[in-house]
Parts: structure tokens; C-alpha cells; sequence
């Protein structure tokens, strides 16, 4: 069972976005990034939940009327150095972890197409010494990082996906040849599995069903992705099986969380409800089983962001459209 | 964000207009005939074809204080008129209506139905009108046009931007909090029972397959909401069943609707910083403007059709309250920028407007364009 903790106030309510929730642990701290809209906070809290320091982001200004959306802010975990990355409507910046300095700009290019449709940048992971990056057109731009210092070089463009990408999820490759450690999600929710490296390497796609996949995850093999419909599928990585079908959410999933340790999946919906849910390999046939642990109701919250808070998944935090606070919710 | 935003932002926002001010309009007993023809005119200036065509070029979305000029202009575009206080309480209403329809919105497509369902009440106030008629089912057409291509992730964004241009308002209104959609602190209540999207299925079952697909196992969980399946999907075509409820007209029932800034003020804080923060677009943002608004055709109040006043309120005392305890946060007429460049911005946007006002319709100079400058410097 979870208990609602005290929760963090924030300067400005969250955007309706999914994922818009980043957390990093950092020693006894924990940092959290949410977007306002045109800007995003970050906040440190120490355990009990007392922001302690707190910093403003805003999107690199461009052409246009308005100011550029920022799409979504994630910390980077590299092998040295964590890098905070902010994606936006004009293109992708990279910041030092605490947001101080910005080390690398990309702008994206966006030819004749912002005319007609939205240019933006969307879904952020690491994996191994590389940053990935979704885009508006579907491709997805791998940046190569020094172990320090600002010399980033986008060193490669995946093509998968023909509609924009919505998340990308990676996990430590374990050693062997041909393993899928990364999976790239888009709107038409067709997700593509890829083997990262010097050169990526496609090895799987899982067709979609016409609604979004805003959110995926990828955990020892097993790929979660959660849909538009509200539903939570997981496949083998590798063959892109489907496994299991959870009818999880009345409406959009709009953030999947994983806490690598145990297994257990985070899932948060625009019905107000986040779950959790048990991961596991039957010891017989060897297929993912699935096991509903927990279900809360965060009262008429719209959920835009949700994520574990430690690797054990004992403790998680959500943030809501319009709601200038980050919930925390921890196991009694 | 989506550049395909702005033609549902109008229209849904146009429609709530003329719900109330229908409303309004039998509740302060206005004669059958005049206001029969102020809804005939702001119809027919509301889906004026040049304007439409504007309207529908890809685009940003603009500021609501932008936009509140549009509505400034297209609720006096008949013989009547409304005050200060007034417009900013039909303002505040149409806004939260349609906040409220998004957010409730059971797909994002769904946005559409709700569109079509204020679409398909204005055709109920045309009076003996075939061609504002034909204007509405025109864009009836281009609203098919534009948006039956789109996928779900499309519509996807176009919601977001539209949350986005609502995000932090919550001002609470009287019919939503006595109905108990909203709560004492503006926020709305989201149901956790009822039909499920269409497409969706009822949340509380697992199944597990085998590698050959075949369902091995089946599993119930407690999800928590108390949910039913969808009943059927409604009617994207010209006439149907919309199924979707949202949007339709909540006034129909004559009672009165009051807006309270008392409890608005808990997120004020981002929203006043916002409005201080001195806006370099905001020049170019009133160019664009000027562009659509061009499509705009007033025709100025003439013959012997006497005008009249609308009172959103129930009394004029009522009115001068509201205009006197309005907080300043909330006022769209004042901005809080006391700096020179700004005063000197301000009269290049008047200069603008006037200029596209020489450009497009030299004959009102003297009368309308003076109003124009008088609302703009409002900005």
C-alpha cells in the first residue's frame, strides 16, 4: 500500500504533456523536472519533501508569434556524466545536470513543413555513451557525448518511424550479441526495436493499431508500452511478441514508469488513476507474466507525468495537468 | 504546438458566446425581432467566408488577450452593446465552458463532435437566413476538410495546445459548481465512472498469450473507476447523432450564471508574471491579427434600428460591482508594464490596426476606426 506524502509546490502548473515528469536521484537528493509550457522547472527536495533549490529553463527563442513549447525535459544517466536534456518546438538543448550551463543547441530543421504542421522535438533516452532524441518527422537523431566537455556530435539519424515519435525507451545492454537495448515509440504507436552502438541496428517492428503509444519502457527483455486507448501491452523485445494485454486505463496512457530492481511497472492515465504492476517470467514456458499490485485515484487530476522515485519502486511521484504540485505517494 | 488549433478555439468559443448571449438576450426580455437579428449578425460576421479562410490557414494559436479582441469585435457587431464588466463575464464564461469540454473531451478527436454539436445549435438561431445557413455548413465543409484526415496523434496535440491555452484559469462558475462539475477551488471534477471512450475497452482485465498468440490466461484486477462500455460513436457527418453531449447548449434552461474571481486567485501567481513580462512577439502577434480580423466585416449600425445594451448581470448594480472587484489579474484591458517601450509598442499597435483599418475599409475611418483605436489601446 502507498501513502500520499507531503507534495512539492511548484512555480508554475504542469503542461498537458505526457511524460512530463523527470526524476533524477542524486545521493539523498532528489531532483525533479516538470514543463510549465513555454519554460520547465527543476527542483531539488530532500526526503522529506522540502524544495531546496529550484531553477527555470526556457526554450531557445526562435522565428514565430509565440514563444517555443518546450515538449518535454529528462535527465541523461551516461556512463560519465548526467546530462539534463530539454526538447522543444525549435529544437533540442543540453544542459549540465543542474541546468546551469548549456553545453550543446540543436536546431531543428525544419525546411517548408512548419507551414503546414509542428516541428518539434520528443522522447529522450541514453544509451551507453549516446543521447537519442525522437522528431517531429519520425526520425530519430543519436548524439554522440564526450565523457566531458561540450564537443556533442550528432553522429546518426535512425529512419523507423513515418509519423512523429512520442518516447524512447533503453537499458544497459547485457554483454551479449543482438539484444535489443533500445525501443523508439510514435504516434501511429508502431514501436521499432533497435541494438544501439556505433551503428544502430533495427532488428524488430511492432506494427501499431491506429491510437498513439505516448510511452514505452523496456525492462530485461520486455518492451511496456502504454496507449491511447488506455491499454498496457508487453512484448518480447526480441521477436516482438505480443505477451500480454492489460485493459489498464479509461482514457490515454500518458506515462510509464519502471523501477529496474524489481520489476515493477508504473502506469498513469488521464483517468486520474495510476498502477502498478508486477513484472515477471513464468519459470515453465519463460513468457512475461504480468501481476495488478496496487491502483490509486489522484481526484480530478488529469496525470501527465509519473515516475518512480528509487529503484526499489517503494515510492513514486505524479504531476497533473494545471496543478502546480508534484504529488509523492510512498509504500507504508 | 499544433498550428491546426485556431479554427476550434474560435468556433467552440464563438458557439458558447452565442449560447449566452441568447440567453441573456430573453432573459432581459429584448424584443423577438432585434434579437433575432443581433444573432443573425454576429453569425454572419462570425463565418464570414474571407474570415473563415483566414481562420483556417495553418496556424499559431494567439494570446487569450489577443483573441478577446476578436470576441470584442464579433459581439458588437450587431445593434447591441455590452460594457466592460459584461464582456469580461461572457469572456470568462465561454472560456470555462469549452476548458471544461476539452478537458472532459472522451477522445481527442471527440473535439470535433463537440465543435459540430455548437455548430449544429447556431444553424438553430439562423431566423429566415438561407445564406448565413449556407455560410455555416460551409465551414461545415472545411471543418471536414481540414480535420477528417487527421490521426489520433494529431488530434493528440491539437487537445494539448488547446489545455495549453487554458492552463491556469479557474475561474468558477455559478450553473458549473450548483451541477458540481467544478469545485470551490475552479478546478473541474473528472467522473471515474460512465461509458469509456469509443475504442476503449472497460478498465479491470489482463490477457496473456503464447508465442503463437493464443490466449493461455486470463486475469480480473480491481481498477478502481466503476466504468461501462461506450454505447456507439457519434456522427462526423454534415446532420447526425453526436452521441457526445458536450457542447450542446447548457443555457437552453433559463437560469442565471454567475462567474466569482474570489477563488480564481490560487494560481494567479504564473499567470501575472506572465502578463508582466514584456513580450517581444507581441507586435507581430497583432500583425497576424490585424490579417485575420481584416476577413472581419462589420457593418456599422444604421437605419432606423435603434441599438441596446446587454447586461450580462442581473442588475446594472450587479455590473458596476463586478467591474469595480474584478480582480487586476484577471482584467484583460490593463497591462501591467510601466515601461516607456512599451507605452511606445502600444501606439505602434494602434497604428497598425489603424493602418490596416485605412487599407481595408477607408469609409470608417472617422466612426468605427475610433473604436477600434479606443479597443486596441485597451490591450
Amino acid at each position: 500500500m502507498f501513502r500520499r506524502e507531503r507534495s512539492i509546490p511548484l512555480r508554475g502548473s504542469a503542461a498537458a504533456l505526457c511524460n512530463n515528469l523527470s526524476v533524477l536521484q542524486q545521493r539523498n537528493l532528489t531532483h525533479f523536472g516538470v514543463v510549465h509550457g513555454p519554460s520547465a522547472q527543476l527542483l531539488s527536495a530532500a526526503p522529506e519533501g522540502v524544495p531546496l533549490a529550484q531553477r527555470q529553463l526556457h526554450a531557445k527563442e526562435g522565428a514565430g508569434v509565440s514563444s517555443p513549447f518546450i515538449t518535454q525535459v529528462h535527465w541523461c544517466v551516461l556512463p560519465d556524466r548526467v546530462l539534463l536534456v530539454l526538447a522543444s518546438h525549435r529544437g533540442i538543448q543540453m544542459y549540465e545536470s543542474d541546468g546551469s550551463v548549456m553545453v550543446y543547441w540543436h536546431a531543428l530543421d525544419s525546411g517548408d513543413a512548419s507551414l503546414v504542421q509542428a516541428v518539434f522535438a520528443r522522447g529522450i533516452a541514453a544509451s551507453g555513451h549516446f543521447i537519442c532524441v525522437g522528431a517531429w518527422s519520425g526520425r530519430v537523431l543519436v548524439f554522440d557525448i564526450p565523457a566531458k566537455g561540450p564537443h556533442i556530435v550528432l553522429s546518426e539519424e535512425l529512419a523507423g518511424h513515418q509519423t512523429p515519435v512520442t518516447d524512447i525507451a533503453t537499458e544497459p545492454a547485457q554483454g551479449q550479441d543482438c539484444v535489443a537495448d533500445m525501443v523508439t515509440a510514435d504516434d501511429s504507436g508502431l514501436l521499432c526495436v533497435w541494438r544501439s552502438g556505433p551503428e544502430f541496428k533495427l532488428l524488430t517492428r511492432i506494427p501499431g493499431f491506429g491510437v498513439p503509444c505516448p510511452s514505452v519502457q523496456l525492462w530485461q527483455g520486455t518492451i511496456a508500452a502504454g496507449y491511447g486507448d488506455g491499454q498496457v501491452r508487453l512484448y518480447e523485445a526480441s521477436t516482438g511478441t505480443l505477451h500480454v494485454q492489460i485493459n489498464a486505463h479509461a482514457r490515454a496512457v500518458c506515462a510509464l514508469d519502471l523501477a529496474p530492481d524489481v520489476g515493477k511497472l508504473l502506469s498513469a492515465a488521464e483517468d486520474t488513476f495510476v498502477h502498478i504492476w508486477k513484472l515477471s517470467r513464468s519459470p515453465e514456458s519463460g513468457y512475461i507474466e504480468v501481476e495488478h499490485c496496487h491502483g490509486a485515484c489522484v481526484p480530478d487530476t488529469q496525470v501527465c507525468g509519473a515516475r518512480f522515485c528509487d529503484p526499489s519502486g517503494s515510492s513514486f511521484a505524479v504531476t497533473g495537468y494545471d496543478l502546480a504540485e508534484i504529488l509523492r505517494f510512498s509504500s507504508m | 504546438m499544433s498550428v491546426r488549433t485556431l479554427p476550434l478555439l474560435f468556433l467552440n468559443l464563438g458557439g458558447e458566446m452565442l449560447y449566452i448571449l441568447d440567453q441573456r438576450l430573453r432573459a432581459q426580455n429584448i424584443p423577438g425581432d432585434k434579437a433575432r437579428k443581433v444573432l443573425n449578425d454576429i453569425i454572419s460576421t462570425m463565418f464570414n467566408r474571407k474570415f473563415m479562410e483566414e481562420l483556417f490557414k495553418p496556424q499559431e494559436l494567439y494570446s487569450k488577450k489577443a483573441l478577446r479582441t476578436v470576441y470584442d469585435r464579433l459581439a458588437h457587431a450587431s445593434i447591441m452593446r455590452l460594457n466592460q464588466a459584461s464582456m469580461d463575464k461572457l469572456y470568462d464564461l465561454m472560456t470555462m465552458a469549452f476548458k471544461y469540454q476539452v478537458l472532459l473531451c472522451p477522445r481527442p478527436r471527440d473535439v470535433l463532435l463537440v465543435t459540430f454539436n455548437h455548430l449544429d445549435a447556431i444553424k438553430g438561431f439562423i431566423q429566415d437566413s438561407p445564406t448565413i445557413l449556407h455560410q455555416v455548413d460551409e465551414t461545415f465543409r472545411q471543418l471536414t476538410e481540414t480535420y477528417g484526415g487527421l490521426s489520433a496523434g494529431e488530434f493528440q496535440m491539437i487537445r494539448q495546445t488547446l489545455l495549453s491555452f487554458f492552463q491556469d484559469l479557474h475561474i468558477r462558475v455559478s450553473i458549473f459548481l450548483k451541477d458540481r462539475v467544478q469545485n470551490s477551488n475552479g478546478r473541474f471534477v473528472l467522473p471515474v465512472s460512465g461509458p469509456v471512450p469509443w475504442g476503449t475497452e472497460v478498465p479491470g482485465l489482463i490477457r496473456m498469450f503464447n508465442r503463437k498468440g493464443e490466449e493461455v490466461r486470463k486475469a480480473e484486477f480491481k481498477h478502481g473507476g466503476n466504468y461501462v462500455a461506450a454505447p456507439k460513436e457519434g456522427s462526423f457527418e454534415l446532420y447526425g447523432d453526436r452521441v457526445l453531449k458536450l457542447g450542446t447548449n447548457m443555457y437552453s434552461v433559463n437560469r442565471p450564471v454567475e462567474t466569482h474571481m474570489s477563488g480564481a486567485s490560487k494560481n494567479l501567481a504564473s499567470q501575472t508574471q506572465e502578463s508582466i513580462a514584456p513580450n517581444p512577439l507581441a507586435k507581430e502577434e497583432l500583425n497576424l491579427l490585424a490579417r485575420l480580423m481584416g476577413g472581419m466585416e462589420i457593418k456599422k449600425p444604421s437605419g432606423p434600428e435603434p441599438g441596446f445594451r446587454l447586461n450580462l448581470f442581473t442588475t446594472d448594480e450587479e455590473e458596476e460591482q463586478a467591474a469595480l472587484t474584478r480582480p487586476e489579474e484577471l482584467s484583460y484591458e490593463v497591462i501591467n508594464i510601466q515601461a516607456t517601450q512599451d507605452q511606445q509598442r502600444n501606439e505602434e499597435l494602434a497604428q497598425i490596426m489603424g493602418e490596416f483599418e485605412v487599407m481595408d475599409q477607408p469609409r470608417r475611418i472617422t466612426s468605427k476606426g475610433d473604436d477600434l483605436l479606443a479597443m486596441m489601446d485597451e490591450l
